[in-house]
């Protein structure tokens, strides 16, 4: 290959003048070639990295002509509902940009909608990381990371929520004015800190701007840094497969094909982002009108990801409010606004440590978890999604009501109870659906395909033919490695005398036996051997230990169910 | 089709065809001619007979044959106005089919006319609203801007924004105003029908009572934004963030990941 | 497979059977139809091709909708500029996406690679030069034996950032004159007006089944009108006085069955406005705390705990209503101090 183009030793040139400054070919053998497994889930994490793209793109089209003032103008412009009306700029800019700057509308539809899917995608790219696993060592601080993202997402969207100044944003700031109010002895003070005095005043709105477009963005764009920072350090998890070990990952390289993937990919998410802002109308501020704070207007609700704290405050019921030496807390505010969030996310941010000290794992993972293979970590992110979708459909409850014909007060009655109820049914129907699928595979590796073919025998039996799997198929359904619960030393040695440390590992044997007391454990190839040798219908279930603690128990693990 | 064309020039044609647009004018007069003329002219003494034939006849059972109400089970109509059976009746809410929550708007089963005779028997037993002219509920003549403002502070709390609907306490709800001719919602106004609070000319004066008609009736023009998904408010937007968003993109996700064939 | 493979590695005898099963390794890489049919290969660089081509029309029909079709003053003439400047760009996107993407899995090179992995931790050897770095670092401070030098350092560091804090936190608050939460602008003699017209409402033009939303004469003259109308707006309705449950000290606060209620929740502050005059129920539209006006504004349903509290009304000369006093306790969501 003597033969060089113009273009080709133009780009020799330009890469040697690079290199000879900053070494970068050392960069590009390490990373030209790096390999990322393939597979769609591993794409999740990536719409919320481009929607979070797309949104600052949009949002600097929008920072041009948004104008953060609460200074009050008198409104001139195409739309005739609003000719006349005495408005903040904030609004009057965002009805400007919306109206009058071509291509402004669709920027901030676009703008919000990528929001909306920022905020769904982190959430289902957390689900994905969570039930496969991949949070376990050496991944529990991108973990961390991760979560700490979403929490900034959270903040990104509700201050940007509020910005255009608007009726619905407005009472949504009200209603933090009152949560905010309801802390115990400083509340009021910390209220005079958000509004720069009495609520509205005047601040709130420049403040907001200045935390939704500096402030988290700019920690937002740090922490995605060490997030996929720490992703290239850990190398990705893949699924298990013939040939992938703990010790490799196999793929496709990063130069071209995982390159061109995430382009095109990127391209897309934007041509399904410029769609919808194109053709569905959201976050319609003229419909609201400028913030008053009088009006109010029937179906008063954050964005979606918010909900789960607006259905807490629906259904905790007013009694809670307590007198205390003539001090008020209102804890039928703080537990919904305070104390479920901290809740339910708190043992989410933390469920790695706690999984991990369970089991006493030390080891890497670099495998993913079939979900059905960890029956109990799955059980509980079922559960807790079911809570998470139980306080959204209370904090909807009005929109039930009028599309379904039932009663406000019937369904906040309902999901009061079902708050409770249905975590407990999910986790349970979740175990059993995973043991059951666990046994299925067992089966299936132990027995092979049914094919639908009868066979009659001399003798008049009759079988069904089965093919065995081919050892592919046969790998991914054993691969994995058993989990037994940790076994507990007895509280005293040979002589006696207490063990230190003896009640610390009690609880942790009681909460490792939570885990894995029910399983179903992977076929042994002396299993295989016996169900071969046994024939086609021989029932062998040697390898379950559900419902029987296998080691240092004697009580049935559904006990522990709770 | 073949049979009309070679009759075409035919020299009874212009006669067929004015015939015919003379029906077609006829048809659209009758149902489109304003019901509501009728308001200015006073009700004879046959419309007053008829009309009270058909209450005894369909409402007296609930109401009583007096229309004083019957105690628990309906309310008094003395003094509701022709207003409040014309919204009540023409709505179909009225004659009340099953006992529940409140009474949904249904097909009407009586004729305008009926209505009419009904609305001007009632009127007599006592002074109410009366139906609206047209000219009081032409959204044409209204201030959309100041409609907007009025309907923010007095309406939107229960039927949403753009008078989509909303949910009261035990199943009662604030119905959608989009399919709501202007009459029936100033009829709204002036006789707070079950739930809905009476605003009388003094709370909100009937020029803006026809202000609060226009900015309803600038909604038919949709919205600037495209579709308006129900108009629902961030619930809805996050449903379809989640459905079309996120199914778009993870259907994307599912072919990228899947080995070429 | 066939069903010799799946005997391999189960020797007849059990006990020399591994424990579990061995990885079988990577499977055999299925050639694609574009590896084996030139025809195919063809075909798609020919689709990828056309999309790539179709993208660059999204573009020019965004570009061309830009100038073409202004946004105007109608909302259909705003709806069409936003939809075709939009659908170009999804076509401009989506169509190079899917370009890229289709290349990249029917052109590119589809057979997997193997990369090694290394455990995170450094090796031992790393670890023990980076312990002696950090202790000949540390003795390098020549600190260890100065336990005041230390005990100044961290106070002084730990002092430090008040200096940046305390400005901060001062000037964000306003004049942190919370008290001002107690009071609105109600007071003895001050009319009720209409929201958000300002006209005085006379007691004879309020008919039974009303509801009006009110504000205080004179709030547009006032300097902060929209925190003042924050807390002083109010619901005034008229009811049958025989529905009416007064208490025994609010016997004179409403006038012929008209009485005033903040509308303002007592459970996180939302406008509660949906008043039904059959019930004489008040619903919040955030929280669905419901109060019945009937009966003292008292909760029935929902997650607010005390009644709205009720601004004591009477006519003056003229009739009109106007306000006996300010509210007789802070308006809107508890908050520590309430009742100090």
């Amino acid at each position: 290959m003597s033969t060089s183009t113009p273009a080709a030793s133009a780009a020799a040139a330009t890469a040697d003048y690079l290199d000879q400054r900053t070494g970068i070919a050392t960069a590009i053998k390490g990373f030209a070639r790096k390999i990322f497994p393939d597979h769609w889930s591993f794409l999740l994490g990536e719409i919320a990295l481009f929607s979070f793209i797309i949104l600052l793109a949009t949002g600097t089209f929008l920072a041009l002509f948004f104008v953060p003032s609460m200074d009050e103008v008198t409104y001139t412009g195409p739309l005739a509902a609003m000719d006349g009306v005495q408005m903040s700029r904030a609004f009057a800019s965002t009805l400007d940009l919306s109206f009058e700057v071509t291509g402004g509308l669709l920027m901030r539809q676009i703008h919000h909608w990528a929001a909306l899917v920022f905020m769904a995608a982190i959430v289902t790219h957390m689900m994905r990381v969570f039930f496969t696993g991949a949070f376990r060592k050496p991944r529990e601080i991108n973990w961390l990371v991760g979560f700490t993202l979403m929490v900034l997402g959270l903040a990104a969207g509700f201050s940007g929520y509020s910005l255009p100044d608007d009726v619905l944003s407005g009472n949504g700031l009200r209603i933090t004015e009152g949560i905010t109010k309801g802390v115990p002895i400083i509340g009021t003070y910390m209220s005079y800190f958000l509004f720069g005095g009495e609520f509205p005043g005047t601040h709130i709105i420049p403040r907001l701007f200045t935390v939704h477009i500096l402030l988290v963005p700019g920690l937002i764009l740090a922490l995605i840094g060490l997030h996929l920072f720490l992703v290239v350090l850990h190398k990705h998890t893949q699924f298990p497969g013939g040939g992938r070990t703990e010790k490799n990952v196999v793929g496709y390289p990063i130069f071209p094909v995982y390159m061109a993937k995430q382009a095109g990919f990127f391209l897309i998410v934007f041509g399904v982002l410029a769609l919808m802002g194109a053709t569905m109308t959201i976050n319609p501020v003229w419909n609201y009108g400028p913030y008053d704070p009088s009006p109010v207007s029937a179906g008063a609700q954050p964005d979606w990801y918010m909900l789960f704290l607006e259905g807490a405050l629906r259904l905790t019921p007013g009694f809670f409010e307590v007198v205390i030496a003539g001090f008020t807390i209102p804890l039928n505010v703080i537990i919904p606004a305070m104390i479920v969030p901290v809740a339910l996310l708190g043992p989410l941010a933390l469920y790695p440590f706690i999984e991990a000290w369970a089991t006493g794992d030390k080891r890497e993972h670099h495998l993913a978890d079939r979900p059905r293979n960890a029956p109990v970590r799955t059980a509980l992110g079922v559960s807790m999604l079911t809570g998470f979708t139980v306080l959204i459909l209370a904090g909807s409850n009005d929109l039930i009501a009028t599309h379904f014909h039932m009663s406000i007060n019937a369904i906040t009655w309902t999901f009061r109870i079902l708050v409770f109820v249905l975590p407990v049914v999910t986790f349970w129907a979740t175990k059993r659906i995973c043991l059951g699928l666990q046994r299925k595979d067992r089966e299936l590796v132990l027995h092979g395909h049914e094919t639908g073919q009868i066979v009659r025998f001399e003798d008049g039996e009759y079988i069904e033919v089965h093919r065995p799997l081919d050892e592919q198929e046969r790998w991914i359904r054993v691969q994995h490695d058993p989990r037994r619960p940790l076994p507990l030393l007895p509280a005293e040695d040979a002589r006696g005398v207490r063990r230190p440390g003896y009640r610390s590992d009690a609880l942790r044997a009681k909460v490792s036996r939570f885990f894995y007391a029910d399983r179903v454990e992977p076929v042994t190839p002396a299993e295989l051997a016996a169900a071969q040798a046994h024939g086609a219908h021989d029932q062998l279930t040697a390898g379950e230990h559900d419902e029987t603690p296998a080691i240092g128990s004697s009580s049935p693990a559904s006990v522990h169910q709770g | 089709m073949k049979a009309i064309a070679a009759h075409r020039h035919h020299r009874f044609a212009p006669v067929v065809l004015l015939a015919l647009a003379l029906l077609v004018t006829g048809v659209l007069y009758a149902a489109f001619s304003p019901s509501s003329a009728q308001a200015a002219a006073a009700p004879s003494e046959d419309d007053l007979t008829a009309g009270s034939n058909l209450f005894r006849a369909n409402c007296s059972t609930c109401h009583g044959v007096d229309a004083a109400g019957r105690d628990g089970i309906a309310p008094s109509l003395i003094g509701v106005g022709a207003a409040a059976v014309d919204f009540q009746v023409s709505t179909g809410r009225m004659p009340m089919m099953a006992n529940g929550a409140q009474a949904p708007s249904k097909v009407p089963i009586f004729t305008d006319e009926q209505i009419r005779q009904m609305a001007a028997w009632v009127a007599s037993l006592g002074a109410g609203p009366s139906v609206p002219s047209d000219e009081a509920v032409d959204p044409a003549l209204g201030d959309a801007a100041n409609g907007m403002e009025l309907f923010r502070t007095n309406c939107a709390m229960c039927h949403g924004s753009v008078g989509q609907g909303g949910a009261l306490s035990q199943g009662k709800y604030a119905p959608n105003l989009s399919e709501s001719a202007p009459r029936t919602i100033y009829e709204a106004m002036v006789t707070g029908p079950q739930s809905m609070p009476v605003f009388n000319d003094a709370t909100i004066t009937p020029e803006e009572k026809r202000d609060i008609i226009a900015y309803l009736d600038a909604q038919q023009q949709g919205s600037p934004g495209g579709l308006t998904l129900g108009s629902l408010g961030p619930v809805a937007e996050g449903l379809w963030a989640w459905v079309i968003g996120i199914g778009l993109l993870i259907g994307a996700a599912v072919w990228i990941g899947a080995k070429s064939s | 497979m066939s069903d010799e493979s799946t005997e391999v590695g189960l020797p007849v005898d059990r006990n020399r059977l591994p424990e579990r099963f061995e990885n079988p390794g990577l499977p055999e890489h299925h050639a694609r139809l574009t590896d084996t049919d030139p025809a195919a290969e063809k075909r798609a660089a020919r689709i990828i091709t056309g999309l790539f081509g179709l993208s660059a029309l999204g573009t020019i029909g965004a570009l061309v909708a830009y100038f073409a079709v202004p946004p105007g003053e109608t909302v259909a003439s705003i709806r069409l500029s936003t939809l075709l400047i939009g659908l170009g760009l999804a076509v401009a996107f989506g169509a190079a996406g899917i370009a890229a993407i289709h290349w990249s899995k029917a052109l590119m090179n589809d057979h997997e690679k193997v990369e090694y992995r290394h455990p995170q931790a450094s090796d031992r050897a790393t670890r023990e030069e980076a312990v002696a770095m950090l202790k000949e670092g540390a003795e390098d401070t020549n600190l260890s034996r100065r336990g005041a030098l230390k005990g100044a350092m961290i106070s002084a560091l730990a002092l430090a950032p008040l200096g940046f804090a305390v400005p901060l936190i001062g000037s964000v608050g306003g004049d942190w004159n919370v008290s001002k939460f107690r009071h609105t602008m109600w007071k003895q003699g001050l009319r009720l007006t209409h929201d958000p017209s300002g006209e005085p409402i006379k007691a004879s033009d309020v008919t039974v089944g009303s509801a009006v939303h009110v504000i205080p004469d004179g709030l547009s003259e006032v300097e902060d009108v929209l925190e003042e109308k924050a807390k002083a707006v109010v619901l005034l309705i008229r009811m049958d006085p025989r529905d009416l449950k007064e208490a025994d000290d609010r016997k004179d606060w409403s006038y012929q069955g008209i009485v005033a209620y903040s509308k303002i929740c007592t459970h996180v502050g939302c406008p509660v406005a949906l008043y039904e005059q059959q019930t004489h129920h008040l619903l919040c539209p955030c929280h669905q705390s419901t109060f019945d006006i009937a009966d003292g504004a008292k909760v029935v349903f929902g997650p607010a705990d005390r009644p709205l509290p009720q601004l004591p009304i009477t006519v003056d000369d003229e009739g009109y209503l106007v306000a006996q006093s300010d509210f007789h306790e802070p308006i809107g969501p508890s908050f520590w101090e309430r009742l100090k």
